[in-house]
């Protein structure tokens, strides 16, 4: 042979070098790619006199906001103005998120019914929701569905807990006097339901016998918070909403109005995402393979038992990936907001602070943080449960 | 997952492009790109009647309309070279300070933030405005100082709605915003009763009442809670232009002071009068400090018209918009109009 070892290390460097100097001439261009779009935003910045800073955040915003949930006016700051946004953003997203959920599994679970109607019907849903665009949906309940309600002084009253009008939705307010009582005593009826199950566990493994710890459970949660109020003396204010004029101009004032704008992102988000969520449910029911429940009823579980031990857990595991997606959908979505003038994170924050200040490049930059930041938490709450619930192989 | 192969000859290519990419800030150019261009971009409301509004076959009309049909007569030398943006108020400084538009002529109120803050030039007035408030003849109230505990209708992004917060903290009065992103929105949540009162400049209430389902059931408040001088905007880095959108402006309204009509201009081209001869381009140069043809006055009057032609062919007593002349008018018959001379 007559290559020496030495040339055959640096034959091999320089391989290695050639591997290497593509990532080296990207990892450059990123960097540079970077640079380009900083610098280049500086100049434009610089040449129209516009400075870029964070400052705007503590001056007062200078106009109102429909609703929010924290204490808010044009007083307020711009920073504050973001906090109404992101709340109203939450709050919509996390009641979409709980009615989607509901609905999807109804309905994907009626998608398997042996039951032709309800087959069907669920199907119509399944296809009529999940196929007309969610703006549509949305125009659809604000503008025919809201705007066709009668107006404040011919509300519709149902059972006098329910007032619906063209400017909103009326229910009571609860107001509780020592409600913390009744906190006491869900959080007991929390803990015993814990140590029960724990019990329950281990009496299962020594002897086979099944304790209902879910019906404990209910019964806990009910009794020991009732207990507990009249322990703390907790008493109940119900504060109905009143009809009051003002010349010839009706209001309703009192009680929790739901304004109409929320009801209607509500109910488009909801439907439209748990149209996806039930063909997850449906698609998640029928990878059990009938061997599945036929060893399972073998085995002598019942029907109940075979859905709860057997096949709802193994179902989840493939539900849960595809319904995450619809979660963060969900919370993205609901950025259409703007459209109808409900106040969330894009119309307050992104719509109007940034046309009253002109800061569009840190605005934009904040919300889409905002929204990353909520995506990711979504998606690791949902990995994180995931896991705990996949098999574990050895 | 299959390997992407970078070919390193390629990503090359690609730095050394960028390098040689030059930083564009694009300041100081706008009249050069309008001539390349041959027209002019402008941008204008989603419709308000009398102001910027289109027809049925598309075609532009109003007050600001015209404004911009003066730009374009005085830089391209025809008024009909003109593309039209509609834009919503909450976008349109987003859009002229990206460079979309050349002017932005759209019932925009002059004030110090947007002058001072967001890096544009405001080069005038062309209708002297005021905020009020419309509601139903049904509510019984005659005036804004009775609104208590109303829902009133709003367009964001514009000074409207910090008026309103204004008015209402000062007469500690309660009310509810209700924000739309479009006049249009706003207007029909109004007429279907999402609100008890809309509000906007008086001039947008009077000319979005003709869009109502009855317009005879609404009433227009006396009170005027705020001063709007609307004036067409151009962006802050470009001083040749904003003195060319700021002299037609002038131009428009001197025109009107010394009577030359769209008319009667060619007959005025034998006067003596050395005012008259200078806006007709005869006199002076005029052109030459805008760096624009001397005929650019002349244009304007001859295919635009003056301040009076346009505000009665638009929103005038005889439109449906009907508005007064009021404060709108010259000053020499007691109004606020008042340009500074050109010459
Ligand atoms: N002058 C105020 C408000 C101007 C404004 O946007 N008014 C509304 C209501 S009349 C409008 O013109 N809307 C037309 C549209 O959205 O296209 C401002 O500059 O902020």
């Amino acid at each position: 042979m007559f290559l020496t070892s030495q040339f055959k290390t640096s034959l091999r460097k320089n391989l290695q070098l050639s591997k290497l100097l593509p990532q080296l001439l990207l990892i450059i261009l990123f960097c540079y790619i970077i640079y380009f779009f900083t610098k280049n935003t500086q100049i434009n910045l610089a040449a129209r006199n516009l400075n870029f800073g964070f400052d705007f955040l503590n001056t007062n915003s200078g106009f109102d906001v429909q609703f929010s949930l924290i204490q808010y006016d044009g007083s307020s700051s711009y920073f504050r103005s973001y906090l109404v946004g992101l709340l109203n953003t939450l709050l919509v997203s996390f009641f979409g998120i709980i009615f989607a959920t509901i609905l999807g599994f109804i309905v994907g679970i009626s998608r398997l019914s042996p039951n032709w109607i309800v087959n069907k019907l669920s199907l119509i849903y399944v296809e009529l929701f999940r196929n007309l665009p969610l703006l549509l949906q949305i125009f659809f309940w604000y503008f025919v569905v809201i705007r066709s309600l009668p107006s404040t002084e011919k509300s519709m009253v149902i059972l006098d807990i329910l007032i619906i009008n063209l400017q909103g939705f009326y229910i009571p307010k609860f107001i509780f006097s020592n409600f913390i009582y009744i906190f006491y005593g869900l959080f007991l009826a929390l803990l015993a339901t814990i140590a029960v199950k724990y019990y329950a566990t281990k009496v299962f493994y020594e002897s086979g016998k099944i304790i209902p710890v879910f019906k404990i459970f209910l019964l806990l949660i009910i009794v020991l918070p009732i207990i507990f109020s009249f322990i703390g003396d907790v008493s109940l204010l119900v504060e109905y909403p009143k009809l009051v004029k003002n010349f010839g101009i009706f209001n309703y004032v009192g009680g929790v109005k739901l304004v109409p704008e929320f009801l209607a992102l509500l109910f488009s988000l909801s439907l439209y995402t748990s149209a996806f969520i039930a063909e997850n449910v449906r698609a998640g029911i029928l990878a059990i393979s009938k061997g599945q429940k036929e060893a399972s009823k073998s085995l002598g579980f019942n029907n109940p038992q075979t859905l709860k031990l057997i096949v709802i857990p193994q179902a989840l595991r493939v539900i849960i990936p595809p319904t995450t997606n619809q979660y963060l959908n969900l919370t993205k979505n609901s950025s259409l907001a703007a459209a109808i003038g409900y106040p969330d994170l894009a119309g307050v924050f992104a719509g109007t602070a940034l046309s009253q200040t002109g800061k569009a490049i840190e605005i934009i930059f904040m919300v889409m943080m905002t929204y990353l930041t909520m995506s990711l938490i979504i998606s690791s709450i949902l990995n994180w449960y995931n896991k705990k619930i996949a098999i574990v192989e050895r | 997952m299959k390997k992407i192969k970078i070919n390193s000859f390629a990503v090359l290519a690609f730095v050394v492009t960028f390098i040689f990419t030059t930083f564009n800030a694009n300041a100081n150019q706008t009249r050069e790109n309008v001539i390349k261009r041959g027209s002019l971009n402008c941008g204008v409301s989603q419709g308000v009647p009398g102001f910027s509004n289109a027809d049925a076959s598309g075609k532009w009309a109003g007050i600001d309309v015209d404004l911009c049909r003066a730009v374009a007569a005085a830089v391209l030398g025809d008024a009909n070279k003109v593309k039209y943006s509609p834009l919503s108020a909450k976008d349109r400084f987003e859009v002229l300070k990206a460079g979309d538009i050349d002017v932005l002529a759209r019932n925009t109120t002059w004030t110090l933030s947007r002058d001072g803050g967001l890096a544009v030039d405001f080069v005038g007035t062309n209708f002297y405005d005021g905020q009020g408030f419309m509601i139903r003849k049904a509510a019984n109230i005659n005036s804004a100082k009775k609104l208590n505990n109303v829902k009133v209708c709003v367009e964001t992004g514009t000074t409207t709605e910090l008026n309103l917060r204004d008015y209402f903290k000062q007469q500690k009065l309660k009310y509810e915003p209700v924000a739309f992103t479009k006049a249009d929105e706003a207007v029909a949540a109004y007429d279907a009763g999402r609100c008890d009162v809309y509000t906007t400049d008086k001039s947008g209430l009077a000319a979005n009442r003709t869009k109502l389902k009855n317009p005879a059931d609404h009433l227009i408040l006396p009170e005027t809670i705020s001063k709007e001088p609307l004036g067409p905007v151009v962006r802050g880095n470009d001083e040749n232009w904003a003195n060319i959108v700021r002299w037609t402006l002038n131009v428009m309204i001197e025109a009107e002071e010394y009577g030359i009509t769209q008319a009667n201009i060619d007959s005025l081209k034998s006067t003596e009068d050395p005012a008259i001869k200078r806006l007709l381009g005869l006199e002076g140069e005029t052109g030459k400090n805008l760096s624009l043809a001397n005929t650019w006055s002349y244009n304007i009057i001859k295919q635009v018209g003056n301040y009076a032609e346009s505000y009665n062919a638009n929103v005038g007593p005889k439109t449906p918009v009907g508005l007064a002349r009021g404060q709108n008018a010259s000053w020499r018959n007691g109004g606020l109009l008042y340009a500074p001379p050109v010459r």
